[in-house]
């Protein structure tokens, strides 16, 4: 038996909703970051499933492109939070406000 | 049969691990919740023959970036529980009325619109249609999108840099 590509997409609907929900709730930058991995993590999972629906490959060659520009995003990110964090011990981003106008 | 157990087996842990994420209070919970989700939705593509990505998620994913995530919150140390005290009071509400009104307009849409997850989709999938082999994913990688594939490796190049960059900045005197 074949699962339906639907059910892929409600899950993937499902993890995209709980990542923008951590997003929107915790004010740790670390925690907010891995929320972005999730929703990219429920994209990936549409693209992979619309694709084997389509019967088209393509689909993962865009999942193969979005894992790279994840990984160079997670790099640059982290790398601004260690920079961040050396001048104010804090990971929250409450306290990061000094470009408030 | 085996797929529809795993599908339903790895989306509970898939979604156990994402709420992990948002609820935890340690940084290194969420962490590791994240890495589970990670390891269930590479299960899922396996399931659903995209055997290249599903090695790529684990090795670049589960691999390098847990690790590096891991690495930074050692490094920040926060890995100590944090206070959950909201500064903007009105936010929580906002976002459970926003989450309520996402999840009602989805539940209406698929129950009364009959909605179509995937418009287009081939009525008849076969069990090797796509099968994502090394080969046929790097055939239409290194033809068709070929120019994309050179500018990821322009990124990655300049993300290295900036990283380094951003690594070698000394406070400012001021």
């Amino acid at each position: 038996m074949i699962v339906p590509a639907d059910w892929y997409m409600a899950l993937a609907a499902a993890l995209f909703l709980i990542g923008a929900l951590g997003m929107l709730l915790r004010r740790n930058a670390l925690v907010m970051f891995m929320c972005i991995e999730l929703m990219l993590n429920a994209v990936n999972l549409t693209l992979i499933s619309a694709g084997r629906a389509m019967n088209d490959i393509n689909g993962q060659v865009a999942v193969f492109f979005i894992l790279v520009v994840a990984a160079a995003e997670v790099v640059v990110g982290l790398a601004i939070i260690v920079a961040i964090f050396r001048r104010r011990t804090s990971a929250s981003v409450d306290e990061l406000s000094e470009l408030r106008g | 049969m085996a797929e529809a157990i795993l599908f339903v087996l790895m989306g509970i842990t898939a979604l156990t691990g994402a709420v992990t994420v948002v609820v935890a209070r340690n940084p290194v919970f969420s962490a590791m919740g994240l890495l589970g989700t990670l390891f269930s939705v590479a299960v899922l593509y396996v399931v659903q023959l995209a055997h290249f990505v599903a090695a790529v998620q684990i090795i670049v994913y589960a691999g390098a970036v847990m690790t590096l995530f891991l690495f930074v919150i050692m490094m920040v140390g926060v890995d100590k529980e944090e206070s959950r005290e909201e500064e903007l009071p009105l936010q929580r509400v906002w976002v459970a009325a926003l989450a309520g009104l996402v999840i009602v307009f989805a539940g209406v849409i698929t129950v009364v619109g009959e909605f179509d997850w995937v418009p287009g989709a081939v009525t008849a999938i076969t069990e090797d249609s796509t099968n994502g082999t090394v080969q046929a994913v790097a055939e239409p990688l290194l033809t068709d999108w070929v120019l994309a594939f050179e500018a990821t490796a322009l990124l990655l190049t300049i993300a290295a840099a900036g990283t380094i960059a951003l690594a070698q900045f000394k406070r400012q005197r001021s």
